[in-house]
């Protein structure tokens, strides 16, 4: 079995989907001869062809609209957006068609597309190249949205997300892209959406990430583990829609929940989980529940993205302060 | 059938590769070989600031960087034809351009060593900053038309954009209202041929990008973007019908992409050296630099010295960024709006305490 990155597991999932499926394109911008600006859909081109494997023009509204076009009639596009802060100009056809043509025609037609982006912060990256907009997503009725964490997840997940027969935002932690290597067997096995995952089994506090800020959140969990907390690290992985039945059996058991996440703190992803958790299990709560996020401004350029994400230390705090009460 | 439209494209050059007049009388201004000397002393800075930027990051001492190797005389050509009160819509690399309007390199520096104070710079307090989302500059430089043109001013907007961006729907929504408001603005295309790893042919099927204009209801030019004397002079002519009621222009500038798209880039992976090397004979410095000698108003000497000084010039604005330091970390709350709301204080508290803790 290979060890691979993240990014290779996602590669591999793509060829091994469009194997075996051959109405699995993928499009976008630079994924053909280059492979994309990543590498994620490096020698899919040589693979499987120039017809299966397209470079598109420049636009970022025709690549989802087209995929769109596409997945109505038929095909499985994996529709590539290079970075999740230039997916603005496809969010009409996102929000407007996508999530709704199921809806609107009553079920007759569907879109069993996937929109792959890279999201977050962390590596030096130029203005517009770090956001961690998956809360515009998940405000989004009619679409899933899911961030993987570990090559193992991205390979499951993102083969789940092909195989879905509706729309899949798939945003890739970037800082994760290359971080680790792991084992991970190229089997064809999904893995499920619409649950959580947990990574770490815990008793006394429950913390709730996902994508890049796992990372953080697991560093966190050790460290309290030497001071005798133990901390339960759920990772959303489909943070839209979620898995609540997951995070409440745990708050029932530990009583206490942090909430980390990357992007904005309001209308984030982490108001959403409070305002449920507050409703569902309020009398299981022995304390306020905490979010540890990033603040509320533009991702900063570099010099300044560790100041805006949320750092080990960050997370430490948020659980002390969980700790308190 | 009959026909009931029909267009044709020029095409403007005044020197050739070799540095050969192809006309019988060049713009007034190139007719001053003082001016002309000028002109290449700029292009030449550019280029010499350039392969600074790059060697900073590749000794870890920037982030990713645009280069603008090849595209100096379109640049230099733009920056010269413009007016201070005209309004700059950038994209990513017209350092040439902003350069004339008063732009410093430390803050191009700035902006790529990941430091917003970058686009907070010199010139004219109008210009854009850089825009990234590709194509989102020409609905900037056409609404800030609308306002010259309401206000009454005697000034253009000028907006850059690649080939590639030319796929982009802003690009086709900003050309049509531009013509069909008659606004004071400049659309210069900068042809380099690739978009990243893709090439011209996959971004459309037309013979020409300036044909785009048709659509918009205006004049369309090609010119060659390695010559700045056609360069400027068709900026001239351009801004000059814009300032006065003329309405666009959409201007191609053919040029290539000598670097890789950015310092994140390897070129090699998806173009051919050989044809990287065709390219190396059109590029703008050589030509001009060889009708200047034959004027014989350059020579070796003078360019070893002219070199020396702009690498002084440059190492100069390298410190100034260096010296930058870190911006302070409640900079990133202080600009975002004119009134702070409340809860957006309270972060900001939160992140300079943060900061003092885990610096
Ligand atoms: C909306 C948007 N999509 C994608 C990108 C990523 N990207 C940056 S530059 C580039 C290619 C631009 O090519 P072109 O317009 O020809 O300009 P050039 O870089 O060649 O000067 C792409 C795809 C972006 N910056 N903005
Ligand atoms: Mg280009």
């Amino acid at each position: 079995m290979a060890k691979v990155t993240l990014i290779e597991a996602l590669t591999m999932a793509m060829a091994w989907e469009m194997k075996h499926d051959n109405s699995v394109v993928v499009l976008g911008e630079d994924v053909g001869v280059n492979g994309g600006v990543f590498r994620a859909t490096a020698g899919l081109q040589e693979q499987f062809g120039k017809d299966r494997v397209i470079d598109t023009p420049l636009a970022e509204a025709l690549i989802v609209g087209i995929s769109i076009g596409m997945a109505t009639q038929g095909l499985k596009p994996i529709a590539e957006i290079q970075f999740s802060g230039f997916i603005y100009p496809a969010f009409d056809q996102i929000t407007n068609h996508a999530g709704r043509i199921r809806t609107r025609t009553r079920g007759r037609m569907h879109v069993p597309m996937v929109v792959r982006a890279p999201s977050g912060g962390g590596i030096h990256a130029p203005e517009h190249h770090s956001e961690s907009n998956e809360a515009l997503f998940a405000h989004t009725p009619g679409v899933r949205v899911v961030m993987p964490s570990s090559p193992k997840r991205a390979y499951g997940l993102l083969l789940a997300s092909i195989r879905d027969p509706d729309p899949v935002i798939f945003l890739e932690p970037t800082r994760l892209y290359r971080m680790n290597k792991q084992e991970v067997e190229d089997n064809g096995e999904a893995l499920p959406l619409d649950t959580c995952f947990v990574l770490r089994e815990g008793t006394d506090v429950t913390l709730v990430s996902w994508g890049a800020m796992i990372h953080e959140t697991l560093l966190a969990a050790q460290e309290m583990e030497k001071e005798g907390v133990s901390c339960e690290v759920i990772d959303l992985a489909t943070v839209s829609p979620i898995d609540y039945e997951t995070i409440l059996d745990s708050v029932e058991k530990t009583g206490r929940l942090v909430i980390i996440h990357e992007a904005p703190k309001t209308a984030g992803l982490g108001a959403e989980i409070a305002a449920e958790v507050a409703d569902q299990a309020l009398f299981s709560l022995e304390a306020p529940i905490v979010r540890v996020t990033g603040y509320d401004t533009p991702m900063p350029l570099f010099k300044l993205e560790h100041d805006y994400m949320p750092s080990v230390a960050r997370v430490l705090k948020g659980i002390r302060r969980v700790l308190e009460d | 059938m009959k026909t009931v439209a029909k267009f044709e494209i020029k095409y403007l050059q005044y020197l050739d590769p070799d540095g050969k007049p192809v006309q019988k009388t060049l713009p007034k201004f190139a007719q001053d070989v003082n001016e002309l000397v000028e002109m290449y002393k700029k292009m030449s800075f550019v280029r010499v600031f350039d392969a600074k930027a790059i060697a900073l990051q590749r000794t870890g001492q920037l982030g990713t960087y645009a280069s603008c190797l090849g595209h100096e005389a379109i640049h230099v050509g733009i920056g010269l034809a413009m007016i201070p009160e005209d309004v700059f819509c950038p994209m990513y690399r017209e350092y040439g351009a902003q350069f004339e309007r008063g732009v410093q390199p430390h803050e191009v520096l700035l902006f790529w060593g990941g430091d917003e104070r970058g686009n907070n710079f010199s010139g004219p307090k109008h210009d854009f900053p850089w825009a990234v989302p590709i194509a989102t500059q020409n609905h900037h430089a056409t609404g800030a038309a609308f306002a010259l043109k309401y206000q009454g001013k005697k000034a253009a907007s000028v907006s850059v954009i690649g080939d590639g961006g030319t796929s982009q729907g802003d690009f086709y929504e900003s050309l049509n209202c531009a013509g069909a408001w008659k606004l004071p603005t400049v659309f210069v295309i900068a042809n380099n041929k690739w978009a990243i790893s893709v090439p011209l042919e996959i971004q459309t099927a037309c013979e020409t990008l300036a044909q785009k204009a048709i659509a918009g209801g205006f004049e369309g030019i090609q010119v060659d973007g390695n010559d700045i004397i056609a360069m400027r002079d068709a900026m001239e002519k351009a801004l000059d019908k814009a300032r006065n009621g003329g309405g666009p222009t959409l201007i191609e500038a053919l040029t290539y992409r000598l670097s890789d798209h950015t310092t994140a880039d390897d070129a090699r992976r998806y173009r051919k050296e050989e044809e990287v090397q065709e390219n190396w004979a059109k590029e703008p410095l050589i030509r001009l630099r060889k009708y200047l000698e034959s004027l014989g108003a350059w020579d070796d000497a003078k360019e070893e010295a002219w070199k020396a000084e702009c690498a002084a010039r440059v190492d100069e604005e390298v410190q100034k960024y260096k010296a930058a330091g870190k911006p302070p970390v409640e900079s990133m709350f202080d600009h975002m709006f004119a009134n702070m709301p409340e809860d957006l204080l309270k972060q900001r508290e939160q992140a300079i305490e943060e900061a003092k803790h885990h610096g």
